[in-house]
């Protein structure tokens, strides 16, 4: 097997707001894609998830700002690159978002094949008009969706669940190497979900997409759709494992609070006490320990790193 | 049942446009909601949930058929204000809910209006208060603060404070859970029992998550393209679901411990 064709290393990310406050939303996060693989990643809403993805992808647009660390698509770094050459060669080609509002992510004034027209042509610009059109109906038939009814349609016209396989059906048209999904699904009812979740495994089974990043707080769904899956809590990964070892037997007391707190059959969901930590003060200690269980005094002031505990990634010195 | 209907719809059907493309977005409905119960309106996007639950709270008028609230028709009476004293709702998206340009106390005090009787501004601090400790919020801290301020699980938990305030006799819920993330979904469902449990009230709760209606309520109604094709306690719908539809919502949820998709290739 050939190596990871993502990775990203000791990622960290902040937010300088306009009083000079330092809001570091993604600090240490590192892990790899191989080919063909899915990483899920969980955590509550404003844990970073969304953050991870803009670090991700090489945008930092004000305020968003680097602080250190790499990411690498097939070997090659992305960090440091000008905004302009990163749109141009990166975005879309090696790497592409399906965003979160994706319902509210299309031109209401322009019909889709317009759209997906503008999009190829500002990565390809000796492209075709024509070709293209035959080009973008090809793509479409093959995601099973009426081509030439959805491509000559106004956003409008299209149901919640048509939109979402649109936006999806756009990013990918340039076969990116890697899709990050930034919680493609939480808009939509369960039916349009599992449709939406259909949709990405044929493009992966096609070989149009080559490895996801699928970000998301519903762990049910994640069950499903990733190999792995990483738990994020402010800004950083607490544990990182098979789907086996994180639904089943998480180790890391977050972890374990946030699986209790989910709805499941037979099983009355336990809420976790508190709120998370606000990252515009800076944290010493583990930065779960306000909420945590098993804390002790010393976690309080030590900062947890990254332990190997039965072939899994977990941060928490205590957890076993 | 043990005591009389809540609501009870006879024939009730909500339509817009006219001619060719009238369109109903509530057939002909017949249900009766018994009081004190939590019923759960189930099912896809766009099959009229919300239609309904805006009839339910007289913000929609029934194009046919009638709407009995305690026995009386619902669109009787000329202000509506006397229905909100008794029916009030909880919404999906709490950021739209409230007005960003205004502190959340002075929203939560402003729902005193619809009272009769206003109390004395004391009063209304107390009990703005105690509502905010009902649903686990510090009242200092939310002082001053406006909306946007607050994350979203806490918002949700905000218009639950509204409820604790109105004590209504009947709440309907409109997916109150979808917006939020699953740790904060976990402690609205305890409010809202709690809610239940405290006031006594019954619930219409709203959703297109199957599991979470037979978590919350003790009958649900599947609804599918304005019509109502299944109801009864949620034991019998999921254990013998006899339309399709329930059928196919219940192989829809993902579940930790069912195999949900398969994977044909690769895999």
């Amino acid at each position: 097997m050939a190596g990871p064709i993502f990775e990203v290393e000791n990622l960290r990310a902040h937010y300088l707001t306009r009083f000079g406050q330092k809001i570091q939303a993604v600090d240490g996060v590192s892990f790899s894609l191989k080919p063909g693989e899915i990483l899920g990643i969980a955590g509550e809403s404003g844990s970073g998830k969304t953050t991870l993805v803009s670090a991700c992808m090489g945008l930092y647009i004000p305020p968003l700002h680097l602080s250190s660390g790499d990411v690498r698509i097939e070997g090659r770094s992305i960090i440091g690159m000008d905004i302009e050459t990163n749109r141009r060669d990166i975005l879309g080609k090696k790497i592409s978002m399906i965003p979160q509002g994706a319902l509210n992510s299309l031109n209401p004034t322009r019909k889709v094949k317009d759209l997906s027209t503008d999009m190829i042509l500002s990565h390809d610009e000796s492209a075709e008009k024509k070709q293209i059109y035959s080009r973008l109906r090809e793509r479409f038939e093959k995601l099973g969706m009426p081509a030439d009814e959805v491509l000559n349609a106004y956003p409008v016209q299209l149901p919640a669940g048509m939109k979402q396989r649109v936006v999806i059906g756009i990013s990918t048209l340039l076969d990116p190497r890697v899709v990050i999904a930034d919680e493609p699904t939480s808009a939509l009812d369960v039916s349009t979900q599992k449709a939406v979740i259909r949709l990405l495994f044929e493009l992966m089974d096609q070989g149009i997409i080559g490895s996801m990043l699928f970000i998301t707080h519903e762990l049910p769904l994640l069950r499903h759709v990733s190999n792995n899956i990483a738990v994020m809590y402010a800004g950083e990964f607490v544990e990182l494992g098979n789907i086996q070892q994180i639904i089943f037997d998480p180790r890391q007391p977050y972890t374990k609070a946030l699986m209790g707190s989910m709805l499941s059959a037979g099983q009355k969901p336990v809420a976790i006490e508190g709120a998370p930590p606000n990252l515009a003060n800076p944290i010493e200690g583990c930065r779960f320990a306000e909420r945590c269980p098993i804390a002790r005094p010393d976690c309080r002031t030590t900062r947890q790193a990254i332990r190997i505990v039965e072939n899994r990634q977990v941060r928490c010195q205590y957890a076993e | 049942m043990p005591s009389e209907p809540k609501f009870e719809a006879q024939h009730l059907s909500r339509s817009y446009g006219h001619g060719n493309r009238r369109f109903f977005a509530v057939k002909n409905l017949n249900f009766t909601i018994p009081n004190k119960d939590v019923v759960s309106v189930v099912g896809q996007s766009g099959c009229g949930k919300t239609v309904l639950a805006k009839l339910l709270l007289r913000l929609e008028t029934p194009t046919s058929g009638c709407l009995l609230f305690d026995g009386k028709p619902i669109a009787q009476e000329r202000d509506p204000r006397n229905h909100w004293r008794s029916v009030q709702a909880v919404f999906q998206d709490p950021f739209s809910a409230f007005n960003q340009f205004f502190t959340i106390r002075a929203q939560l005090k402003s729902s005193f209006k619809l009272f009769r009787q206003k109390p004395s501004r004391e009063e209304m601090d107390a009990r703005v208060d105690a509502a905010l400790l009902a649903v686990n919020i510090e009242p200092r801290e939310i002082e001053g603060k406006y909306p946007f301020e607050l994350s979203g699980g806490q918002m949700q938990r905000m218009l639950l404070a509204r409820i604790f305030i109105l004590r209504p006799e009947v709440l309907i819920a409109d997916e109150p859970t979808s917006m939020v993330d699953a740790c904060s979904r976990a402690s609205i469902l305890e409010y809202l029992l709690k809610l239940k449990k405290e006031l006594d009230m019954t619930i219409v709760f709203v959703t297109h998550d199957i599991g979470l209606a037979c978590y919350i309520s003790n009958s649900i109604f599947i609804m599918h393209q304005g019509e109502i094709v299944e109801q009864g306690p949620p034991e019998l719908v999921t254990g013998s679901p006899t339309s399709e539809v329930t059928k196919q919502l219940l192989a829809d949820i993902p579940d930790v411990h069912r195999e949900w998709l398969r994977r044909e290739a690769s895999k």
